[in-house]
């Protein structure tokens, strides 16, 4: 992994007898677009609020872009839209990111162009001078969007981004989360639409009851494959032989269900089972998705949030 | 932005109502009757006084209900985690919202007592003595106040907040009268109570302090509903500046290890 800009040790944060976050220790490489998983309840949003300062850790530490959590000089090279985001409702779209911006130091003409270009990317060009009471809910988070990126963040928070948006809001982020990308700004993307974050993250973690409980890289092309072979005669000896290639072997009549870990295993299975004079009449294989990850690694008993 | 402009239309209302009695009662009622030089003196003053009185209860309302939403509100609704996730220190969030809004309390001070005051220069001529010396006193006790608001917004809900400060005042008041009762009747006990009151919540203080300057040295020995029978020393409004100071230093502890 590059260098850290996310680094923590074992983090820990509880509202009376609740523990929110129990031991919270993550590293997140610079230009990573990184997921950060869970259920309702397992302490996602608490260890954000951590990791930008706004609540003040029980116990462990923790960096961000190289300065201790919550420091200001950090805070400048951050930018963050939260899961609600809400905002005083008197000002008009211009004037909320106006606001925001001086608030990280920038006026005058720097501002003035950041606005527009930001207005721009996210669409709201034509409604920049109307109240945001009258935003609609897709309007109002491409607008706190925009006031997340005001500052040209090396690293961007964004808590549920997609929420309230259609599918061409979604595009639309999804489309800025790639931009991110391009330019090196790492991402830390807090969602539970599981699309999304298969679509867009390098790698993901996956926390309950506020720990880190696996890992997983979306970007690198390894991972577990689900294959089912339709194959014939089925002997004993194929059936043991097959073990070589995966595991989980299981067999339905002439149908054969099996997982590999890579994509390069396929063809050696192929042709090592064409090799014993069988007859594949099919071979099909397919990634596991991150929703399949999602419920096994959560287990049964998770009740919906 | 709703409070001050209900804020300013009751000013305007009171104003109103101020001005069309002073005009009503001193160029055609009893006002108009010449009377001896010294009780022409004592009812203008004590009309003025009425009008500052009310002038200064709408002063402290203002102080109170414009900052108590300021930062539970924000907080409740989260608008304050944008905005201390910039690179901006919490203390300065506190001063930047104390400076802001002791602004704004400043100009609704001076436009209500001062409205009173021009109202009663413009139909009778009279002008209280002392008031360049009474009107900051006036604010400082509207500074107790609102900062009290702001320093309980960084703990309580909304509309706890706003029964606290408004508790603080009212327990004020209450302690204004112990003092000054305990003072016409010759009540050392009811005086130190008045006092201990005062000390805890020292707005009342404040207002006795400024009503006594506004008073001329004859009138001020009249009984009346604004008797000087129990005035606040130059100790007290030392007290009320160091008051307002540590609720300023209790605010910005409350918010920097507020949870957001």
């Amino acid at each position: 992994m590059s260098e850290a800009v996310v680094q923590t040790r074992s983090l820990r944060r509880q509202f009376g007898a609740t523990v929110a976050v129990a031991d919270l220790s993550l590293s997140i490489g610079r230009g990573e677009i990184f997921g950060f998983l869970g259920p309702n309840g397992a302490g996602k949003t608490t260890s954000l609020k951590l990791l930008l300062g706004l609540l003040e850790p029980g116990g462990g530490t923790g960096e961000v872009l190289g300065a201790p959590l919550g420091e200001r000089r950090a805070r400048a090279r951050i930018g963050f839209l939260p899961e609600h985001f809400r905002f005083h409702c008197c000002l008009t779209g211009r004037e909320l990111l106006r606001f925001h911006g001086k608030l990280h130091g920038m006026r005058g003409a720097v501002l003035e162009r950041r606005i527009d270009e930001l207005l721009v990317r996210v669409d709201l060009t034509d409604a920049e001078g109307r109240p945001l009471r009258e935003y609609s809910k897709g309007m109002t988070q491409r607008v706190g969007l925009a006031q997340a990126l005001i500052n040209d963040p090396e690293l961007v928070f964004l808590d549920e981004p997609t929420s309230g948006l259609d599918p061409l809001g979604r595009l639309l982020v999804r489309d800025i989360i790639q931009e991110l990308r391009d330019r090196g700004t790492t991402v830390f993307l807090n969602s539970h639409l599981l699309g999304e974050v298969e679509a867009t993250c390098d790698r993901v973690v996956f926390v309950r009851e506020g720990r880190v409980v696996r890992e997983l890289s979306l970007a690198q092309s390894v991972g577990d494959i689900a294959v089912e072979l339709r194959v014939a005669p089925l002997d004993p000896a194929t059936l043991a032989g097959l073990a070589q290639f995966g595991s989980a072997i299981t067999r339905t009549r002439e149908l054969l269900r099996m997982r590999v870990s890579d994509e390069s295993v396929l063809p050696k299975l192929a042709a090592w089972l064409v090799g014993r004079g069988l007859s594949l009449y099919e071979l099909r294989s397919r990634r596991r998705s991150l929703e399949e990850w999602f419920v096994e690694i959560m287990g049964d008993g998770q009740r919906p949030g | 932005m709703r409070i001050t402009l209900a804020s300013l239309i009751c000013a305007l209302l009171l104003l109103v109502v101020f001005g069309t009695s002073v005009y009503f009662l001193y160029r055609f009622g009893p006002g108009a009757v010449p009377r001896p030089a010294f009780i022409r003196q004592a009812q203008l003053e004590t009309l003025t006084l009425a009008g500052l009185y009310v002038a200064n209860f709408l002063a402290l309302a203002f102080s109170v209900l414009l900052p108590v939403d300021s930062l539970s509100g924000e907080i409740d609704s989260g608008v304050i985690q944008t905005i201390a996730s910039k690179p901006v220190s919490r203390s300065t969030i506190v001063l930047g919202k104390w400076l802001a809004f002791l602004g704004m309390a400043t100009g609704y001070l001076l436009l209500v007592t001062l409205g009173v005051v021009l109202l009663v220069r413009l139909f009778t001529g009279f002008v209280p003595p002392h008031l360049a010396t009474a009107l900051p006193v006036l604010l400082l006790g509207a500074a107790t106040l609102l900062t009290l608001s702001i320093a309980g917004g960084t703990r309580m809900t909304t509309i706890t907040n706003a029964i606290v400060v408004f508790g603080f005042y009212a327990i004020a008041f209450i302690g204004g009268w112990i003092e000054t009762i305990g003072a016409l009747l010759g009540s050392d006990a009811a005086r130190y109570i008045g006092t201990a009151i005062s000390l805890v919540s020292p707005v009342d203080a404040m207002w006795r302090l400024a009503a006594h300057r506004l008073q001329s040295p004859l009138v001020q020995q009249l009984p009346g509903p604004f008797s000087s029978a129990a005035v606040p020393s130059a100790a007290m409004v030392v007290w009320a500046v160091g008051y307002v100071i540590a609720t300023l230093l209790a605010a910005l502890r409350g918010f920097r290890t507020r949870a957001l």
